[in-house]
């Protein structure tokens, strides 16, 4: 078997030159200090997302969009396709594990600051995938199409009518017209099946090149330490059997979530059905609908949704040119004021989103 | 233990990603093979042919959940309504005779129209639509 | 009652007014008059002294047709000693006896009745008669009920009005009045539980509580203007109105002639009348309490027929019973229930129906169907089976997927620190 393996891998050689694979293979390493273990989040948001895509391509072998099939597809797929059940519910658990952890992620990259220079463009492409990340996850909600999905496009797609000037155009050709309606859903899922897989791929490679070429971020504490005194650990094959370990783990705990949790049907969408009571979006979007409900009507000049969509507008994008952003280092403070602001961020995030639960 | 440590571990490795690839790809290759009903098909449901539905006759069809009553006319028209009587639900029947449509429960009548004329349904019965396509009858949700 | 002596106490009064006490004289003013135009309703309702249970909704006031239609008198004159003068014809308040005969003026003439409504029957009062009401009436009898006491005399409204008195679901409380009045009914032996029984019964129910309309009121078993108690031979026709299969089957049984022989009043013998409940499986068979052990003795036809056609019922009940357990476990599960509903669906029609068919008394056509219903209910119960069993396949193969992730966690686990090990040293 590995004879038959390496003439391959030579008779490859010989035409395509290998060498750079082998280099990375054979020297490519990993820093290893009392943080690395956050090293590993960035794979976990990757293997969940070859799951989102692998999961996807089954689930489009039956999935039909529209108003009249597309709910009872899925009913179909959960109920007489065999495993289809699993495929679906691994589908949508996925989605929710995905977004978690590139939040993770995303974090901790920047508690370790590991955006500075040279790592700038990882940084912004990476912001760029969270951002198509939470993209594909608002337009698969609606592809099942039932009352939940239905309203939390409604309202989704209303806020995004609040911009000035550009909003309301922008609603009518995310909604395929003035209402949510079987357009709608052609529309997202043309955006969450080609759009979006398309555009992703594209960030996704320049982020993953980014990587492979400049190795992993040492953090200061590490940097600074004489150069007997680094631990690495070979990628391969020493750190990618961790990933696969941690990997197999989390693919457990999904499959685990799928047959335990399962997600539900619902009930088929009504566009002339009063919307149900309780009706909020997925938790990831959470923080920022609670946020927009508390502030009051009027802020200054501006209605207050409109304000909020403002605010998050202009934090996105600060947030995303932060590499570029030199902030003063303060002498003698415990935590430079751009961790600071980092640690209410996420604790904004986190009461936001408990808030959108409790009330 | 006389087992070579190192034996060991790649035999449980072994068998554990012998099942773990099992455990993955057996069903989804199940899940690539059709099932025996091969679509989702409550939004329309066949009927039987055309040419062996004799006239004034009716057959009662499964729509999704629901039971619906096909009718063939006397002049060959079709006739598909909801059978669930809208007095108690009872599941009504076409008479030859009177060519109403009758709810043995409590002597409910509709007329073809769905319309209930006499009798304590309160509401008429809900019409679908028929169709024939190459000598088969397709009944779906009215437009 | 009191509301009566009030009403006659402000005619009296007006009457003292006019002095004009005599009987029917000529009706004039049959045609219509608007109201502003009217002078006996201007006046009266000057005088505030219209009638105590007038009511601008009242449907011959709607039609214009002025209180001189009735009472006689002249309505286009505002004086009056004319208005109500016995040569205009005011005959004053109509006496009892007088009443049947004053609404059939028009309403038992087509001729008349047809420029109002032209389908509207015109026998009302010839089917009075024919009552005990009508029959009691003629005799002088003042407690009985002529036309006004069921649709009132001043804010008569359409049947199909729902504040109408002889509105279907007003219906039972009309009749009420008079027949739920003990000191009234005792004069005639009648009871006065009938309203109460009629509520808590099946019918009552579904009439009174859950506005079924489809139910019957008082009228629907015991007639309008010609009420009458049904007698024996008409009881099953009468149930049989709305419960037809039974009927039939009921007429074409052995039972039926016996019944008759032996003035055994028909459906009302098992199921009662004014009170009848939702029949329960318990009435029929040979246990105590059921119907048939009544007449049929251990060891005869009747007897036997009992025993069978209760096994078959039992064991239907219970196949679509277990069923349908089967069928909420399902559901709990959160396994695939639809065809498995539509079964129980059929099975449940085939035991309403095979409860019907009791009436046959024919052990074998009971037998016929709880047998169709008991397949229907087997399959169901094997489609329950597969999906409960599908379940616990599902979980075991988690099971059996975790452990072979659990060696390959174990053994990467220990792979890698050996790795590490090697790498230390």
């Amino acid at each position: 078997m590995k004879n038959i393996l390496s003439k391959i891998i030579s008779a490859i050689d010989e035409r395509y030159d290998l060498t750079p694979i082998r280099n990375l293979l054979l020297h490519k390493k990993v820093p290893e200090h009392k943080h690395s273990i956050w090293y590993y989040m960035g794979g976990v948001t990757l293997f969940l997302f070859i799951v989102q895509l692998f999961t996807g391509i089954l689930l489009l072998l039956y999935y039909r969009p529209g108003e009249d099939s597309a709910y009872e597809s899925i009913r179909f797929i959960v109920t007489e396709v065999k495993f289809g059940w699993l495929i679906r519910n691994v589908h949508s658990w996925s989605a929710n594990l995905l977004v978690l952890f590139a939040f993770m992620h995303m974090f901790s990259v920047f508690f370790s600051k590991a955006y500075e220079k040279p790592r700038e463009l990882t940084w912004v492409s990476g912001f760029i995938i969270l951002v198509l990340t939470l993209a594909f996850g608002f337009s698969g909600y609606l592809l099942p199409w039932n009352e939940l999905s239905f309203f939390a496009t409604k309202v989704g797609t209303d806020i995004v009518g609040i911009i000035p000037i550009i909003g309301e155009p922008m609603k009518v050709i995310l909604r395929g017209g003035e209402d949510v309606t079987g357009a709608t859903l052609s529309r997202f899922f043309g955006i969450h099946v080609a759009i979006l897989p398309a555009i992703l791929s594209l960030f996704l490679i320049m982020h993953l090149l980014f990587i492979q070429k400049q190795g992993m971020h040492e953090p200061d504490e590490f940097k600074k330490l004489p150069e007997s005194q680094k631990k690495y650990i070979p990628f391969f094959p020493d750190f990618a059997l961790k990933d696969l370990l941690l990997w197999v783990i989390v693919f457990n705990i999904l499959i685990f979530l799928a047959l335990y949790f399962p997600w539900e049907l619902g009930n088929k969408a009504d566009a002339f059905a009063s919307a149900p009571k309780g009706i909020r979006p997925e938790w990831y979007f959470m923080f920022m609908f609670q946020t927009l409900k508390l502030l009051p009507a009027h802020l200054l000049f501006l209605e207050g949704e409109l304000f909020g969509i403002m605010i998050f507008g202009a934090a996105g994008l600060v947030w995303m040119l932060i590499p570029f952003i030199k902030i003063k280092h303060r002498e003698g403070w415990k935590f430079q004021p751009l961790t600071l602001i980092g640690i209410l961020i996420v604790a904004f995030i986190v009461i936001m989103t408990i808030l959108g639960y409790l009330l | 233990m006389l087992i070579d440590r190192r034996k060991f571990l790649n035999t449980l490795l072994g068998l554990g990603g012998i099942g773990g690839i099992l455990s993955v790809f057996y069903p989804v290759f199940s899940y690539l093979i059709p099932p025996k009903s091969s679509e989702p098909k409550v939004n329309s449901v066949k009927a039987g042919m055309n040419s062996a539905f004799p006239a004034n006759s009716s057959k009662i069809i499964k729509f999704g959940r629901k039971p619906v009553i096909l009718i063939k006319t006397e002049d060959n028209q079709y006739k598909a309504l909801s059978a669930s009587c809208t007095h108690l639900d009872c599941i009504v029947q076409y008479k030859q005779d009177t060519k109403q449509i009758w709810c043995a429960c409590h002597n409910g009548t509709y007329d073809l129209n769905g319309r209930n004329l006499s009798g304590p349904p309160p509401k008429p019965l809900e019409e679908y639509d028929v169709k024939i396509v190459k000598d088969e009858i397709i009944i779906t949700k009215a437009g | 009652m009191g509301k009566r002596f009030l009403y006659l106490s402000i005619y009296a009064l007006c009457i003292s007014f006019h002095s004009n006490l005599t009987a029917a004289g000529k009706n004039e003013g049959k045609g219509t008059i608007a109201v502003k135009e009217d002078h006996c309703y201007n006046c009266h309702k000057e005088l505030g002294n219209l009638p105590k249970d007038y009511s601008d909704n009242d449907i011959h006031r709607h039609a214009d047709i002025s209180c001189s239609s009735c009472h006689g008198g002249d309505p286009t004159t505002d004086d009056d000693a004319v208005a109500m003068s016995k040569a205009k014809g005011f005959t004053g308040v109509p006496k009892k006896k007088e009443i049947p005969g004053l609404c059939g003026k028009c309403h038992s003439d087509i001729g008349i009745m047809r420029v109002f409504q032209p389908r509207i029957a015109t026998d009302q009062v010839a089917q009075y008669y024919t009552s005990m009401h009508g029959k009691k009436l003629l005799t002088g009898d003042e407690n009985v009920a002529e036309c006004s006491s069921c649709h009132t005399a001043h804010q008569i409204l359409p049947v199909k009005d729902p504040r109408s008195t002889v509105y279907k679901l007003n219906v039972p409380n009309t009749c009420n009045k008079c027949h739920g009045n003990l000191e009234l009914m005792s004069k005639y032996n009648l009871p006065v539980n009938q309203l109460d029984e009629f509520t808590k019964s099946v019918h009552g129910q579904a009439l009174l509580k859950n506005k079924d309309l489809g139910a019957p009121a008082c009228n629907d078993c015991h007639g309008n203007h010609g009420a009458m108690p049904p007698g024996i031979t008409s009881i099953s026709h009468v149930c049989g109105i709305c419960h037809v299969s039974n009927m039939e089957y009921f007429n074409s049984t052995r039972m039926a002639k016996a019944f008759e022989e032996n003035d055994f009043h028909g459906c009302e013998q098992c199921h009662g009348y004014h009170g009848v409940q939702k029949p329960s499986d318990n009435m029929i068979g040979i246990n105590p309490g059921s119907k048939c052990v009544d007449c049929h003795k251990t060891g005869d036809n009747g007897y036997e027929a009992a025993r069978k056609i209760k096994e078959s019922l039992v064991n239907l009940r219970t196949k679509y019973d277990l069923a349908s357990s089967k069928l909420i476990e399902v559901k709990q599960k959160g396994m695939n229930d639809i065809d498995i509903g539509f079964l129980l669906q059929d099975a449940k029609q085939d035991l309403i129906q095979s409860r019907t068919l009791i009436h046959t008394f024919d052990a074998v056509k009971v037998g016929d169907k709880t047998k169709e219903g008991v397949g229907v209910s087997n399959k169901a119960l094997m489609l329950s089976q597969k999906e409960i069993d599908e379940y616990y396949t599902r979980r075991n193969g988690f099971a059996a997927a975790t452990v072979a992730f659990l060696l390959i966690v174990i053994g990467l686990y220990y792979k890698i620190k050996d790795k590490e090990k090697k790498g230390n040293k």
